[in-house]
């Protein structure tokens, strides 16, 4: 049994249909890379995983339960935490704060705030600073820390690369094989393909709401993602 | 290439035939004078003004966005001004009445820019310490006499006969004035402005609207149309007291007429006020239960239908018994080439 | 009477007033929420007071016991199932639906009540003094007061700083959805905050009963002090509210003693001269988005 399954979704903001019949697995224990251009659903994708918004048709099954009716801040409880797109850190909290408010929900497993400190020193001397002072690639390992103090099952990180330098981008990636050691499975949506690809065991790429492409980067070719991220060739 | 012709049209068939309707319906009640006894003219032009003040309340806060508590202060200045016009300065009391609402809007002007500096929920309570704050002023003055109010002797020796009549039909101009003039406002520039504003305050502002001005130029207006209310009725009432010329149960009627008939729309305050006259005139017999009656339903109706009685009624067709659109009429159209459509337009994300 | 007395007597009403304000800061804080009708409910914990010690014979004190506990349930069904469906509509639904509740709680009051002016006896605290020097009394309970001001406003701070929830309320107030990322189920937290709220306005609305008289009507005044306490204090600032909330009181206080008319229009000119002055009060801290 997968750990996440997400059958035949629809997504739609308002009139316009975001995800198509959106079909993914995700296995316990991996990484898996979502890639796609702007508009193409990658987030749509994980904020219906996360319950941030409902889906209008399909399933979304999480360790073989349904979950795609329970609101957001029950799926933590279940082990899915979402690392969001544009980090929302909690500006007016310290560091430290941020990451205790993380663990709002207790659930069992090894992350506390000092493991958050050894995966990300650069946190350590920020520790009682207010979050909102921080850089961006400070706040967005903040960002996935606070995402692990609920010791989820599964991690979502929305487009962590966003606006940062790519010598920060790296390092964050560097910190991504540790977390999956520690047990939690990783689905990362990105549009930095190189990064994406690297760290992942099966690579989904979508296209206009579509799953367009999938694979194992052993098997696809950097044509074939190209060609599938830009829609040359269609399914 | 096709050809057409477009009109821009501001009012169709319906409006007209409304228009029509509601100009029968001020000649009946100009009419009134004529037929009905004195006591139900007296009673008549409270309502009338309660019209119009719960106009001013929705323009000030269903098309300006500025939820005031604090509107009574105009209408005890309005109350105030009425009297120092006759008693103090011998004008004639129906003269008396738009310099009173004239006053109020010159006041208005210098509390504005203290009002404005808040915000949101504390904008409504500061409007509200506003008022509290000329209640106070005036009933420390003893020129207007202080806590125990006045009475506007000017007008009280002109006969009854004349004088009620008279302040009726002042009341009925206010209230159509009111009508009229919100409708006016909302078909010039300032309207389109206060629209743009009201569906999104960033975005007009960026296209060159001025909104620190045009909210100030509605708080204004609303200021005068209450000042005039607040002299009619008190034209109509004769005894001015300070409590209850600046009590805040005046905005809580003009609330829950407004909340009741529909906010954001002309045509809901004026159902407002009849549903108000009807349960006035049902349930006065309970005193405070009833009050507690119209506090709930507004509760009620914010939470559920916050468009009111006329957001009901307007729900499965809009429609626009004043009209305030603008249409786009095709009146001519000519294709000489079907031309392809241009290929999907790219979506946002 | 010598200004110093009236200016100690000013401070030590300052702290009822910051009492009231407390839990409105609070609410604004979290939920973003101007709740008109605070200062009726505050009424209610008075009037519910009032059976306890009538019914049971109880010290208005004690009362509290029953009361406080009350208030917190009130508060949290009034968020609950009433004001959170207001939320995330724009500012106008929840100022109309508190407004339209205020109206409701006093004329309730009122049929309930009557008009009669009503009173709570907590017996000897209510006269005695300590005398400080030949010249200067301060009563015991106005400094009973102000110290469960201080302690209250105290306490929500320590909430606010050092507990688990306090952070749950700090950082719904930075970003509600955001917030929900980390499992906390926002209709449930503004229920708690509400409850808190009432409860800090329970202690005001009985210490203000035996303090002085109260009736039905009286929930608008209080709000209104307590939102001058809190404009004057600054937004975002609990300490900013308790010395808005001496502010206010000494300046009535001093106004009264110059007209016994004159106190409450002078803490209303006091506010309006820092509404005009420095509009982000006078221990500002929270930037506004």
């Amino acid at each position: 049994m997968s750990l996440l399954e997400v059958k035949g979704v629809n997504a739609h903001y308002g009139p316009f249909q975001a995800l198509f019949q959106m079909d993914l697995k995700v296995e316990e224990g991996g990484t898996i890379a979502v890639i796609g251009a702007n508009g193409a659903g990658k987030s749509t994708l994980l904020k219906v995983i996360s319950g941030v918004m409902p889906c209008s048709a399909g399933e979304v099954l999480f360790d073989g339960a349904a979950v795609h009716g329970l609101p957001g801040h029950e799926r933590v409880a279940r082990g899915i935490s979402l690392v969001p797109e544009g980090r929302r850190i909690f500006p007016s909290l310290s560091v430290h704060e941020n990451l205790l408010v993380g663990g709002w929900v207790k659930r069992p497993g090894p992350w506390s705030p000092d493991k958050v400190y050894e995966l990300f020193p650069l946190l350590v001397k920020r520790r009682e600073q207010r979050a909102g002072t921080l850089s961006g690639g400070e706040q967005q390992a903040l960002a996935i820390g606070r995402g692990l103090m609920s010791n989820p099952r599964l991690l979502l990180l929305d487009e962590a690369s966003l606006g940062l330098a790519p010598i920060v981008v790296r390092s964050l990636y560097k910190a991504m094989p540790t977390i999956v050691q520690e047990g939690t499975t990783l689905l990362v949506v990105e549009q930095d393909i190189g990064q994406a690809v690297s760290v992942a065991d099966r690579v989904y790429c979508l296209l206009e709401g579509r799953v367009v492409l999938s694979g194992s980067p052993a098997e696809l070719t950097r044509e074939q993602i190209s060609a599938a991220y830009f829609g040359v060739r269609r399914r | 290439m096709s050809e057409s012709r477009f009109k821009v049209v501001r009012s169709n068939r319906r409006n007209r035939i409304a228009l029509a309707i509601a100009g029968l319906v001020v000649v009946a009640f100009a009419s009134v004078p004529l037929w009905a006894q004195p006591s139900f003219q007296r009673t008549l032009t409270t309502y009338l003004c309660l019209l119009a003040l719960a106009q001013m309340w929705n323009l000030l806060a269903g098309y300006g966005g500025l939820l005031s508590v604090g509107q009574q202060a105009y209408i005890g200045l309005g109350a105030y001004g009425l009297w120092v016009f006759t008693d103090g300065l011998g004008l004639n009391p129906f003269l008396a009445v738009p310099l009173a609402g004239l006053a109020a809007a010159l006041i208005a002007l210098p509390t504005s820019v203290l009002a404005f500096r808040l915000r949101g929920g504390y904008f409504a309570i500061g409007t509200w310490v506003i008022a509290e704050a000329y209640r106070l002023i005036v009933t420390n003055i003893g020129w207007v006499g202080g806590g125990s109010g006045t009475t506007v002797t000017g007008a009280s020796h002109v006969k009854m006969a004349t004088r009620i009549p008279a302040t009726y039909l002042m009341a009925l101009g206010v209230a159509v004035g009111s009508v009229l003039l919100v409708y006016l406002l909302l078909r010039s520039r300032l309207g389109l402005a206060l629209t743009a504003v009201r569906d999104n305050e960033t975005g007009a502002e960026s296209l060159g609207v001025d909104v620190a001005r045009a909210k100030r130029y509605v708080y204004l207006i609303s200021a005068f149309g209450c000042g005039l209310a607040g002299a009619v009725t008190y034209l109509n009432l004769l005894r001015i007291q300070p409590n209850a010329a600046f009590s805040v149960q005046w905005t809580a009627l003009m609330i829950f007429i407004v909340v009741i008939g529909g906010v954001g729309s002309i045509e809901g305050p004026i159902i407002g006020t009849v549903v108000f006259l009807a349960l006035q005139e049902l349930l006065s017999d309970y005193g405070s239960w009833y009050l507690v009656l119209l506090g709930a339903v507004a509760m009620v109706i914010t939470i559920w239908n916050p468009r009111g009685i006329w957001g009901l009624i307007t729900s499965r067709r809009p429609l626009d018994l004043f009209p305030l659109r603008r249409y786009l009429s095709v009146v001519d159209v000519t294709a000489s080439e079907a031309s392809e459509p241009k290929g999907s337009v790219g979506r946002s994300e | 009477m010598t200004w110093v007395n009236l200016v100690i007597q000013g401070i030590l009403l300052g702290g009822l007033y910051a009492l009231f304000a407390s839990g409105l800061s609070l609410i604004f804080g979290v939920m973003r929420l101007v709740n008109l009708a605070h200062g009726d409910l505050s009424n209610v914990a008075a009037f519910l007071a009032l059976l306890v010690v009538d019914g049971l014979g109880w010290n208005p004190f004690l009362s509290l016991v029953i009361v406080l506990p009350v208030m917190f349930g009130i508060g949290y069904l009034l968020q609950r199932y009433v004001l959170n469906r207001t939320l995330e509509r724009g500012p106008m639904p929840p100022l109309l639906v508190t407004f339209g509740l205020a109206v409701v709680i006093q004329n309730l009051l009122l049929e309930a009540f009557s008009a009669d002016s009503q009173g709570l006896d907590a017996g000897h605290i209510e006269d005695t003094a300590i005398t400080i020097s030949s010249r200067l009394a301060v009563g015991w309970l106005p400094l009973l007061t102000m110290g469960v001001a201080v302690a209250v406003i105290g306490g929500l701070q320590l909430f606010l700083a050092r507990t688990q929830w306090g952070r749950g309320f700090r950082a719904t107030s930075d970003n509600q959805r955001a917030a929900q990322l980390v499992g906390i189920n926002n209709k449930r937290l503004y229920g708690f905050a509400m409850a808190l709220a009432l409860v800090t306005a329970g202690i005001a609305g009985v210490f203000i009963g035996i303090r002085t008289t109260f009736t039905p009507d009286a929930g608008s005044l209080r709000l209104i002090f307590a939102y001058e306490a809190v404009i004057i204090g600054g937004l975002g600032s609990l300490w900013g509210t308790l010395a808005g909330g001496i502010v206010l009181g000494v300046a009535q206080t001093l106004g009264s003693r110059v007209d016994p008319g004159f106190g409450v229009l002078a803490g209303h000119l006091v506010f309006l001269a820092i509404l005009a002055l420095r509009p982000q009060g006078l221990f500002a801290k929270q930037v506004d988005e």
